[in-house]
């Protein structure tokens, strides 16, 4: 595997960071596998297509869309999932049918085609890094993982909202307890999540491209990485990236047609041992 | 967590069910001389879905083990047939069994990496190792013809038209039902059930739990397959539509709509889902979403699904 391999291995984690960062902290806190995750990246990538497209700003792109998949989590959250609360499977199983509707709503406005996000001039071209010229791109989907991953773990270790997350993954009844309006951080969360799923849709349209079978694509690579990284831990989600990421790389480069049994390899010996994950802790 | 879906309630008598039994049964083998062959062939698929349902209320009513992998148990199965004998011209009496084989083997590779967990998180292995056949099927194209798919003569001309199939289709579901009933009703079977309430007291009891479980997987895998490669004779054709997400959770849905726990459930919310799909195809291609509606309902409203919402009503009124 040469540079080239390596460094597209690495900007496909930092993608799939932020589309699984948003997958987990959901499945930590609110204990719901939220199967809607990739239609909601996949709606993401389309907002953001049209309304860059239309105005020519990729930025306004990034944020329309996170706003709009963010409403998107509030209605979701708020509008449907409260009535099935504490029952897990029924509130993934809700998930899938919700994924049904917003795949097949997608295809009606935006019909079978493939998209690509329209990128700014200055994030065209390459890059040199050591010996091999890099798509500038690229190197921005990286940064954007790893701007992601800093203000994630900001959030999360240094803010009061982030604390009462990080209380609430591993007990939520006493959170509440303590006075808490659990509810309020459910929505929060659910938002946040959300809204990643959007920026990864955008940073992913541009990069992968879009179509409609993009979203089940980028699930499983997100179910891959919290399964291996455990339930609610960035740190995880971090490496469980890096792992697939690199993995899928090499998977690529190896055995072309066969890359996605490459991921379920280390997968299956992780679980093996850690049935929950590298941190994921028992509910 | 499971008891959520499969609310425990009174069984009807034997010989009630029985009469059930054979009054749809009945029915089944008189309707197709009066169906045009349209219907029969929606009757056929009823059936194979039925089967296919079951083998999923298996795990998830009686283990208490909800599987978003059996889409591509079923698939495995379908695609094996299809590859025999349409590109080696391999009998289809090799093929068949094969097929089975193939996708028992997929469902004890599936077994050994989900049974040691539970709830979400067996829902969420399972449907990560079927999205996995899904994309080897559509990537592996120089195999599965990628998202072509695979079209071939598979069923036999002794039984080509639709009539003499759905006959064919009928008796071999009546001997799976068959088969998963006295399953269920085995004592492996009813330790599975003691599973699903509670593992720890059957650990303690001195059962294998994961044995048992590991066990269960496999059989339900084994119908699946099952009716995997009755599908591949219906249809003549498999894409990786068949392996798909969706193929897994229509079939779930299919158990639930039925009744978790009830296994003639599977068949009631096979023919619900099915007739509502041809219904709703005629008039729209909007099924995608009518589906995803018909999964948020379910869920918010009727999770016991039809046969337990009448045994709870039954057993409310018995009270």
């Amino acid at each position: 595997m040469n540079l080239f391999q390596l460094l597209n291995g690495v900007t496909f984690a930092a993608l799939l960071f932020i589309v699984a960062s948003g997958f987990t902290l959901i499945f930590g806190l609110l204990r719901i596998v939220n199967l809607a995750h990739g239609a909601l990246y996949l709606l993401g990538g389309y907002f953001g297509y049209s309304i860059a497209s239309w105005s020519g700003s990729f930025a306004l792109g990034i944020v329309g869309a996170m706003a709009g998949i963010a409403l998107f989590g509030i209605l979701l959250e708020g509008g449907l999932l409260r009535f099935v609360r504490g029952h897990e499977l029924r509130q993934v199983l809700l998930t899938v049918g919700v994924a049904f509707v917003i795949n097949d709503m997608a295809l009606v406005i935006w019909g079978g085609d493939s998209f690509t996000v329209p990128v700014p001039d200055t994030l065209m071209g390459a890059v040199q890094i050591g010996p091999v010229f890099y798509p500038k791109y690229r190197v921005f989907v990286f940064g954007a993982g790893v701007a992601v991953f800093l203000l994630l773990w900001l959030l999360m270790n240094k803010t009061r909202l982030g604390v009462m997350i990080r209380a609430g993954v591993d007990d939520a009844e006493m959170v509440e307890a303590c006075g808490i309006n659990i509810r309020r951080i459910y929505l929060w969360t659910f938002l946040l999540g959300a809204a990643l799923a959007g920026l990864g849709g955008v940073i992913g349209g541009a990069y992968l491209s879009l179509y409609p079978t993009a979203d089940a694509e980028i699930l499983v690579f997100s179910l891959a990485v919290v399964i291996i990284g455990g339930r609610g831990s960035l740190p995880g989600a971090a490496i469980g990236a890096l792992m697939v990421g690199l993995l899928n790389s090499v998977g690529q480069v190896m055995f072309p047609e066969l890359a996605y049994f490459v991921i379920f390899g280390p997968m299956a010996a992780l679980l093996a041992f850690r049935p929950l994950g590298l941190f994921g802790k028992s509910v | 967590m499971s008891s959520v879906l499969s609310s425990a309630v009174r069984r009807s008598s034997p010989r009630a069910t029985f009469a059930w039994l054979a009054g749809t049964l009945a029915l089944l083998a008189i309707l197709p001389a009066y169906l045009p062959t349209y219907h029969v062939s929606v009757l056929t698929q009823i059936l194979i879905f039925g089967v296919f349902a079951m083998s999923i209320d298996i795990l998830a009513g009686y283990a208490g083990r909800t599987s978003l992998g059996h889409g591509a148990i079923f698939g495995t199965a379908t695609y094996v047939v299809l590859y025999f004998v349409s590109t080696s011209g391999m009998p289809l009496y090799f093929a068949i069994p094969l097929a089975v084989l193939a996708a028992t083997l997929v469902a004890a590779v599936f077994a050994v990496l989900a049974i040691r967990t539970t709830g979400v998180y067996f829902l969420l292995l399972t449907l990560a190792l079927g999205m996995i056949v899904w994309g080897i099927c559509l990537r592996w194209s120089v195999v599965t013809g990628g998202e072509n798919g695979i079209r071939g003569d598979v069923r036999p001309a002794v039984i080509g038209d639709s009539r003499s199939f759905y006959y064919v289709t009928l008796i071999c579901c009546t001997a799976l039902t068959y088969a998963m009933v006295r399953f269920i009703n085995s004592p492996f079977g009813l330790t599975l059930s003691g599973i699903r309430d509670s593992a720890g007291r059957m650990r303690s009891l001195g059962y294998d739990v994961s044995m048992h479980l590991f066990i269960g997987f496999v059989m339900s895998g084994f119908f699946a397959g099952l009716a995997g490669a009755l599908y591949a004779m219906f249809n003549n054709f498999v894409s990786p539509s068949t392996v798909a997400l969706t193929q897994s959770v229509t079939g779930l849905l299919m158990a639930i709509v039925g009744g978790v726990g009830t296994l003639f459930g599977a068949l009631i919310g096979s023919f619900v889902m099915i007739t509502l799909e041809n219904f709703v195809s005629y008039y729209t291609q909007r099924w995608p979403t009518v589906l995803g509606l018909v999964f948020i309902f379910t869920m918010i409203f009727a999770p016991a699904g039809v046969l337990g919402t009448i045994r709870a009503l039954r057993a409310r009124r018995g009270n």
